[in-house]
């Protein structure tokens, strides 16, 4: 634990969306970290406050969309003191490559974590070709 | 139902709410103070203050929490895990470990302190210790 360095604050940042908002709020960008195994491709997304039932992923276009929605009902009866950091929905857009297995993507949500893996199409998959 | 329901329930009138109170120097102030992550939002609700936090990732058993007097101590451990074997495309999820403590403005009853941790939000319930509670003085 000692050898571990100690955490920075990363400020969370506003979503610039192509779109324009007609409801009003703000959005942010979930830090996200992204990772390729032989047989699929793995994205963890931090969206403290969204549960499971709040997630909502989308493909279109080759388009992977995600958006998480916070439940600030929550907050409706008690005043902010003293404030650090804002809160408010999570949303990102992925562009995807054209070799996942779109209808096998699974997604899991733990501890403000969204897990999505994108399973890589049968013919991505790395092949071991035998010598004879 | 209104597309717009109410001005002030929206999630647009909480966030003008939580801004309003940024960058105040009300805890900075304090000696005790020490630590930046994570990023803390304090709440009043009657007498009791609530403590609430982002640590997404983190398990429970790796925070660690102790109030005293008027003083919370959060540290704790964020560790970020890749399987082995993986070609890591982009990596912005932050680990590390993290110790802050911050003094508030009232004593707190240490005995009635209460933490929940759902979704990866902490919130720590603060009552307020029963002597330091103000007092009406009734004029006779």
């Amino acid at each position: 634990m000692s050898g571990a360095q100690v955490l920075a604050v990363r400020e969370k940042q506003e979503l610039a969306r192509q779109e324009e908002q007609t409801v009003p709020g703000r959005t942010y960008v979930p830090a996200t970290d992204i990772f390729e195994s032989d047989n699929a491709l793995t994205l963890l997304l931090e969206m403290p406050g969204v549960g499971k039932n709040d997630v909502d992923v989308q493909i279109e276009n080759d388009v992977l969309r995600v958006e998480g929605k916070i439940d600030y009902a929550a907050y409706k009866d008690i005043e902010p003191i003293y404030t650090e950091y804002n809160i408010g929905h999570y949303a990102r857009a992925f562009t995807l490559p054209n070799k996942i297995d779109r209808d096998a993507i699974t997604a899991q949500v733990e501890n403000g974590v969204l897990t999505l893996t994108l399973p890589k199409a049968k013919e991505a998959q790395p092949r071991r070709i035998v010598v004879n | 139902m209104a597309l717009f329901p109410d001005p002030f329930g929206t999630l647009l009138g909480l966030q003008n709410a939580l801004d309003a109170f940024r960058r105040s120097d009300w805890l900075q102030s304090s000696p005790s103070a020490s630590g930046s992550y994570p990023p803390l939002n304090v709440f009043r609700k009657g007498d009791d203050f609530a403590l609430v936090t982002e640590l997404p990732g983190v398990h429970g058993t790796d925070l660690d929490i102790q109030v005293k007097g008027r003083t919370v101590r959060l540290s704790g451990i964020k560790s970020v895990k890749y399987p082995e074997k993986v070609s890591v495309h982009r990596r912005e999820r932050l680990e590390g470990r993290f110790d802050r403590s911050i003094t508030l403005p009232i004593e707190i009853d240490q005995d009635k302190v209460t933490a929940e941790f759902h979704d990866g939000i902490l919130a720590i319930a603060l009552p307020r210790a029963e002597r330091d509670k103000p007092r009406s003085i009734r004029i006779g």
